[in-house]
């Protein structure tokens, strides 16, 4: 960067900084008003004596942690793979992942419901657990861009081709060295990809919703419906909580010593 | 039958064969170097050694046995990487004991074996410590200590020294050579340094594209080089014309002097063949035995210590020689003139004929 213009770097990072924190700040503001003329945090008390509240809440977070070992299991050695015996498809892979982005969630909903719907092959809406599956199918979907691009990420900062050589000169198999070697390896960059899995699940709404499942986020869209401060104060302990997860992640992710002059793995998602 | 054998090796990529009938025995206990430019394949040979490239045609046995299409990990080899390929996750005792933990070798017995592979390196005390703690020497060491640890029945090193610098090179080099000479491992080892291939090597193997071009001891290849290539490449190499006059009795012609070469030789009469000898084959002045005589003008003098340097200019082009530095006799001064000297005994003709 160039020295003497620190003025409108700065000034871009506050009007960013302020973009974000304004709406929050305001939300946060109007989440204390529930009593008439005095700050309080009734509105919070209601919200979390709901018990529905906590239902809701954990249903979504397992199914975001599934989501995130699903899409983990899927991603880590298919990209593994991909690095190391089919460089040239790279490209194609990387497009796939990124469909997601690019077809919307309705679609997927509605192909889920077709594909396994009651006189399907494999009915899976007719049960419970059945829709989960489902559910977390999905949210592995909806998780993929960011998965594949954080781990794909992790894989290109170390040298596999030579680790996956090294390991198997010495006796491992495949397996062993995906588990032993490659895992290890990129796990800060699964864990970047996971706190991104977990911020769009916990309040994904399309897919919960259509699938009828009791989930986070449509609760929350219906408590917005039906109430004027507790989706404010909804709002601002999911942003709460997903942050101290995301720290407590971050702080698992780096305690491992062996990398830590390692370079910050690049959490950036867009394509 | 070799410890080791390669034979009839070929390797191509698509259209692109980079490894010709390759054909190499390595003796138990052998240390044999592969030598050449890049590019040569020396990397690819070892690479199939070990198993991560299958041959494209040929067959490879260790120990009797064909390991052709055996994978890599049930091969029972150790690999060293140029780019050492210690896992970060590891510590450097974790590292070490990571094949014997594949093998499943209970856990005192790994922890005795771990410590032995330390203090064979002299690293003792670093077990703890993870790779980006040790500097590159120690990580190759430790590297070395991995490989080592599973008992392979042939080492496999690839330019191990390339990434450190000159001075651990050189001290590696003997610890690698010492190491290896102790445990009484076959080792290949890759580079393209000649000094290193020629210092530490029980056989060398000079590739050139994807060729064999001679194999021998350190001594063979540098004073009896059998292709132009090889002499070129191993060590610096003065050429001269020669005239054949009679090529039974081995006899050349080198500016009106004939001369008795060691053997006949497979050329017709009057024709031009380049013979070749080593800057330390030549001497400054006549002197007993020395019956080539060159008239030349020193056009430069290289100091470097022990060895003197000189370049001079002759009829048949600019020769390089090596003295050795005496306090008495201080090297010759640019431009002058002087007679040069050599045995006919060091000139070799080289076989694939004269020079472009
Ligand atoms: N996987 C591959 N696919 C296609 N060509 C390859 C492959 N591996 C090696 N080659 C080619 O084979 C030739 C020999 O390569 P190799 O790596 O064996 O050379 P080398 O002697 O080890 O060279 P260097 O000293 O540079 O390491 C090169 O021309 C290289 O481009
Ligand atoms: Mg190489």
């Amino acid at each position: 960067m160039r020295r003497g213009t620190p003025i409108l770097s700065t000034v871009i990072v506050l009007l960013g900084a302020a973009y974000f924190l304004v709406p929050l700040y305001a939300a946060f503001q109007f989440s204390l008003q529930m009593k008439r003329g005095e700050l309080s945090l009734e509105a919070y008390r209601s919200v979390l004596s709901s018990s529905v509240f906590l239902s809701t809440l954990t249903f979504s977070a397992v199914a975001s942690f599934a989501a995130i070992a699903m899409g983990a299991l899927l991603v880590v050695p298919t990209v593994y793979w991909v690095r190391l015996k089919l460089p040239r498809l790279r490209p194609v892979v990387e497009f796939l992942s990124l469909l997601p982005l690019i077809i919307p969630p309705v679609v997927l909903v509605f192909g889920h419901i077709r594909l396994f719907g009651s006189n399907s092959v494999l009915p899976l809406t007719m049960t419970a657990s059945g829709t989960n599956v489902l559910l977390v199918m999905g949210y592995v979907v909806l998780s993929l861009p960011y998965m594949f691009r954080a781990v794909d990420n992790g894989m290109a900062a170390i040298d596999i081709r030579t680790l996956t050589e090294a390991a198997e000169s010495l006796g491992a198999s495949r397996i062993r060295t995906i588990a032993g070697v490659i895992f290890p390896n990129v796990r800060s960059a699964i864990v970047s990809g996971a706190f991104l899995t977990f911020s769009i699940c916990l309040g994904e709404f399309v897919l919960a919703s259509l699938l009828n499942r009791p989930a986070f986020g449509p609760y929350m869209v219906q408590l917005g419906q039906d109430y004027a401060y507790e989706p404010a104060a909804l709002a601002i302990l999911s942003f709460a909580l997903t942050w101290t997860l995301m720290a407590l992640m971050q702080l698992f992710a780096t305690r491992s010593p062996g990398r830590r002059r390692r370079a910050p793995l690049k959490t950036s998602t867009t394509p | 039958m070799s410890f080791l054998a390669l034979s009839s090796i070929r390797k191509s990529f698509a259209a692109n064969t980079v490894v010709k009938d390759f054909t190499l025995g390595v003796e138990r206990g052998e240390f044999v170097s592969l030598l050449g430019p890049s590019g040569c394949g020396k990397t690819t040979v070892l690479r199939m050694i070990a198993g991560f490239e299958t041959p494209s045609a040929g067959s490879l046995r260790i120990d009797g046995e064909d390991v052709t299409a055996l994978p890599p990990n049930r091969r029972r080899i150790g690999m060293v990487f140029q780019s050492y390929a210690l896992f970060p996750n590891l510590t450097v005792a974790q590292n070490v004991a990571f094949g014997l933990r594949v093998a499943g070798v209970p856990g005192p017995e790994r922890e005795t074996r771990v410590a032995e592979m330390l203090r064979l390196i002299g690293l003792p005390d670093l077990g703890a410590r993870y790779p980006y703690q040790l500097s590159g020497g120690q990580q190759q060491r430790v590297a070395l200590a991995r490989a080592l640890a599973v008992r392979p029945r042939v080492l496999l090193l690839d330019e191990p020294l390339s990434a450190l610098d000159a001075k651990i090179r050189v001290s590696l080099r003997s610890e690698i050579r010492e190491i290896q000479r102790d445990l009484g491992i076959t080792t290949i080892f890759v580079t393209h340094d000649q000094e290193e291939a020629l210092s530490m090597s029980d056989r060398v193997v000079v590739m050139n594209g994807g060729v064999a071009e001679q194999v021998g001891t350190p001594f063979e290849i540098y004073n009896r080089p059998r292709t132009r290539f090889v002499a070129g490449f191993v060590g610096t190499l003065n050429q001269l014309e020669a005239v054949v006059r009679d090529p039974g009795r081995g006899l050349v012609e080198i500016g009106g002097t004939t001369l008795t070469m060691s053997g006949p030789l497979a050329v017709a009469p009057g024709r031009r063949v380049r013979v070749a000898f080593r800057p330390e084959a030549i001497r400054i002045g006549a002197a007993p035995g020395r019956e080539v005589m060159l008239r030349a003008r020193i056009t430069a003098v290289d100091f470097m210590g022990a060895v003197i340097r000189i370049r001079a200019e002759t009829e048949g082009g600019t020769l390089s020689l090596d003295t050795f530095n005496r306090p008495d006799t201080p090297p010759p001064g640019i431009g002058t003139r002087t007679d040069l000297s050599l045995s006919s005994r060091d000139l070799i003709v080289l076989e694939d004929g004269p020079a472009a």
